[in-house]
């Protein structure tokens, strides 16, 4: 841009350094708070790990965590495969209708409560009983939707006369997969299969309304929203800022192997 | 096989999977909007309008009303603070703006329920902004912030903020900087030609992150849940009332409707103003919308 003058550099530097305080100092505080010593969970009184090693202790935590390890696992896999397979679908035709946009489009913006309240009416219609397996159907839906929007990004650019001199010269379509395809989208799917894994592992809306009654299928932000409604303590600052961690960390990883889908 | 039937083959699972689990539940949630509550909660399938009269209620119009309010003052909030930002990042030197914009964002990485615990943290009765004021010489009762609907304006703005500056940074970084100039040149003060040139220009971006944060945020029932207090009341919580504790299902959905209803309004005007400042692009030769 234009040169400017030192006065309107300065306010630009200002602006920036107070947004980047309004974004970091909540999430500084939660985490200092974690290694705090002291029961009181918002006065500094020394470092320790100790609200950690009681996290391991926790069994309501434990098995939230697992659950949740669950169900982003199965879901993440089931969305990869289905996810994938779409966006090479879409991707192959020279053309298609606006209706299938919109249908591969709406999981990404239907906001989740109405997918919610949806899909608990529908389970309870057709008396399913549910638990995380429900879960696990819920939240493929829009997984599958993120993946097949990373990986149709990564097939903008490919060139389907390569798959046709594959199979001009004798390979089978699964060989021609194999050889041609995956190796050409195998970085978006990697990327795609994170960000699936990361969103399952945040969801709380969708898996709040069709976990079913009962404490069996918690999920860890189920876990969590319940522990927050009932004050703070130095565990969920702990526990915070594990999950915290796990999700930058796999979605950092994400972006690396796929640039240009941040945010999304 | 050819090549259409095998691209059918390859999106039939997925395709299924959506229609089955988002198609059908979501025309069934708007079949109930037009049914009766049954006596022992439940459904009583006669047909009723019932349920979107009662949308109209004093009451209930009241909480929508409301949740536009919060909606409308959080994407004021977020649009103003986020075009800043976009801006501050938009002419910093090259090399640093990637990883300004990487910053920025990572915060919207984390947990939206843990983003929304660290405001519980910070503004509580005896949180970091007490003991900076006590610190600070203050020695009365602790001001209440948390479980106002300041907080949870900040809440939803806290949230978003990261969205709105990735939206609006997009069109401010490709603007062509001797528009400007040009602009410049002919006599504009910096002020008109930011109001001339690259407001208009930048304004796709702008409608995007606004669409993106009032519609999370008039949905939301999380934030208010959680920052405004037990008795705090959106259309989301409205609507989680309904399914989860006063077992009205019909009413629930014809909230749930109501809801996608302003959603979608929001989304034509978002469309109208695009389609109106590409025009605006294609006149002036500009970056693209």
């Amino acid at each position: 841009m234009a040169e400017r003058s030192p006065a309107t550099r300065r306010a630009l530097w200002l602006v920036l350094t107070l947004v980047f305080a309004f974004l970091y100092i909540p999430i500084t505080v939660l985490v200092a708070l974690s290694f705090n010593e002291g029961g009181l969970p918002t006065a500094w009184s020394g470092f320790s790990l100790k609200w950690y090693a009681s996290l391991a202790h926790n069994s309501a935590i434990l098995s939230a965590a697992l659950n949740t390890l669950i169900v982003a696992l199965v879901s993440t896999a089931i969305a990869t495969l289905l996810g994938t397979l779409l966006a090479i679908g879409v991707e192959m035709r020279r053309q298609y209708g606006k209706g299938l946009e919109a249908l591969i489009f709406a999981p990404m913006i239907i906001p989740d409560i109405v997918l919610a309240i949806a899909l608990l009416s529908f389970f309870s219609m057709i008396n399913l009983t549910m638990g995380l397996h429900t879960i696990i159907l819920a939240h493929v839906v829009f997984n599958l939707a993120f993946v097949c929007s990373v990986v149709r990004a990564r097939l903008k650019s490919f060139d389907w006369s390569i798959v046709e001199a594959s199979a001009d010269l004798g390979a089978s379509a699964i060989t021609t997969f194999r050889r041609v395809t995956l190796p050409v989208i195998a970085p978006a799917v990697i990327a795609g299969a994170l960000l699936a894994f990361t969103l399952s592992v945040d969801e709380f809306i969708i898996a709040f309304f069709t976990a079913g009654a009962g404490r069996a299928s918690t999920t860890l932000p189920m876990q969590i929203y319940a522990m927050i409604r009932f004050g703070i303590t130095p565990e969920i600052n702990a526990l915070a800022t594990i999950v915290m961690a796990v999700s930058i960390t796999a979605l950092t990883l994400s972006q690396r192997l796929n640039r240009g889908v941040i945010g999304q | 096989m050819t090549r259409p039937s095998r691209s059918s083959l390859l999106m039939a699972p997925a395709l299924v999977w959506l229609t089955a689990l988002m198609v059908v539940p979501c025309a069934l949630v708007l079949a109930l909007a037009f049914f009766r509550r049954g006596i022992y909660g439940g459904i009583d399938y006669t047909f009723t309008l019932e349920n979107f009269g009662l949308v109209f209620d004093p009451l209930y119009a009241g909480i929508f009303l409301k949740s536009a309010r919060i909606a409308g003052t959080a994407t004021l909030i977020a649009v103003v603070v986020g075009y800043a930002a976009a801006y501050a990042i938009a002419a910093a030197p090259r090399r640093w703006q990637p990883v300004f914009l990487f910053f920025a964002v990572l915060p919207f990485w984390s947990n939206y329920l843990i983003r929304t615990y660290a405001w519980i943290v910070l503004l509580n009765r005896e949180g970091l902004i007490t003991q900076l004021l006590r610190w600070l010489g203050y020695t009365g009762e602790p001001p209440s912030m948390l479980y106002t609907e300041g907080a949870v304006i900040a809440g939803l703005v806290y949230n978003y903020l990261p969205f709105v500056i990735l939206a609006c940074y997009a069109p401010l970084s490709r603007l062509n900087p001797e528009l400007a100039e040009a602009s410049r040149d002919l006599g504009a003060s910096a002020a008109t030609t930011f109001r001339r040139v690259i407001l208009p220009l930048t304004v796709p971006g702008i409608a995007a992150g606004a669409v993106f944060v009032f519609v999370l945020s008039i949905g939301n029932f999380v934030t208010p849940a959680l920052l405004g207090g037990g008795r705090f009341q959106m259309i989301g919580n409205l609507v989680y009332d309904q399914f989860l504790t006063a077992n009205d299902w019909p009413f629930g959905a014809a909230l749930a409707m109501a809801l996608i209803a302003i959603m979608l309004l929001v989304l034509m005007a978002q469309a109208l103003a695009a389609n109106r400042a590409a025009g605006r692009s294609a006149q002036t030769g500009g970056a693209d919308g």
